[in-house]
């Protein structure tokens, strides 16, 4: 599958727009369908067709395996961060109102954090997966 | 419902595991004619896209074809079957589909309709819901994906190096 040049090419074409998808999901997620889940999934999807087509070393030259593996409970740390300024502020774990000057949009700052933290161990974990068992397939 | 039966009926794995890319698909396609653009996207991606991918890594590690079952198994086929007609007869005690005056249309469903712009600025209701009113049950999924994650990295790997007998990475 490697000397397929029709695949090669096609997937370096394909993957900035996946990415640049993966991106518009997670920031429009406030207004049109997405959120951190699709989008993880999306940007994972795309590190894992470039890993599929060029090989896994050339996918671990862009997304190393220690990188992959901090970023798995960076992102929980992320969430669970956003949760605990509310808390340190005196209200409640998770509550987002403490964000900003104005309730709504503190709760809007939130829930923007939390979808980043969504997203990144969303596609860490995804591609940390892909690592592991193909790693262990050699 | 074609794809399912074909999917039970299939030795070959690889053949499984590209139909249930099929079947993800299509659910996909069912939950767009009912709306639910996010839970389709979900689907579409998670269902036929990583979990596809990830299924045939996993089969790259074992054999592409399912051993034959050794005898028919009766007690599992009525355990099945019993199940699934309990589960029928459950649904007649649900609300009629798509009806309004259904409960989970009456409980805190039009508080969020009507307020979720004007509290959160978030006009995509469905994102307020996840990552707002209900941020705890997000982050309980997060904490999920999480650990299944570090569980599977540590399955895969821990077998690894104790077969080798070292540590680090193999040629």
């Amino acid at each position: 599958m490697r000397l397929d040049v029709v695949l090669r090419v096609g997937v370096k074409l394909i993957i900035p727009f996946m990415l640049v998808f993966g991106l518009y999901v997670q920031l429009h997620g406030d207004y049109g369908p997405g959120g951190g889940f699709q989008a993880g999934v999306i940007v994972a999807g795309a590190i894992i067709t470039y890993a599929l087509i060029f090989g896994i070393e050339e996918a671990q030259r862009v997304a190393p395996r220690k990188l992959v593996e901090f970023l798995v409970p960076l992102g929980v740390l992320i969430y669970a961060g956003t949760g605990v300024i509310g808390l340190l502020s005196g209200q409640n774990f998770l509550d987002y109102s403490v964000l900003a000057a104005h309730a709504p949009a503190g709760r809007e700052r939130g829930i923007l954090l939390v979808e980043a933290g969504v997203l990144v161990t969303v596609a860490s974990t995804m591609i940390a997966l892909f690592y592991a068992f193909s790693e262990r397939g050699r | 419902m074609i794809v399912t039966i074909a999917i039970v009926r299939m030795r070959n794995l690889f053949g499984v595991i590209a139909l249930s890319g099929v079947y993800s698909f299509l659910m996909a396609s069912v939950l767009m004619v009912y709306d639910a653009v996010d839970v389709a996207m979900t689907e579409a991606a998670v269902g036929a896209g990583v979990s596809t991918v990830l299924l045939l890594a996993a089969l790259h590690l074992t054999k592409s074809l399912e051993y034959p079952m050794p005898r028919p198994a009766a007690v599992p086929l009525i355990v099945a079957v019993g199940v699934g007609l309990a589960l029928i007869w459950a649904t007649y005690d649900l609300p009629a589909f798509g009806i309004a005056d259904a409960p989970i249309h009456k409980h805190v469903a039009p508080h969020y309709l009507q307020n979720a712009i004007k509290e959160t600025q978030v006009a995509n209701v469905v994102s307020a819901v996840l990552a707002d009113y209900r941020s705890f049950d997000t982050f309980g999924e997060v904490i999920v994906v999480f650990t299944a994650g570090i569980g599977v990295m540590l399955l895969l790997k821990g077998r690894r190096t104790r077969r080798d007998g070292s540590q680090g990475e193999t040629p």
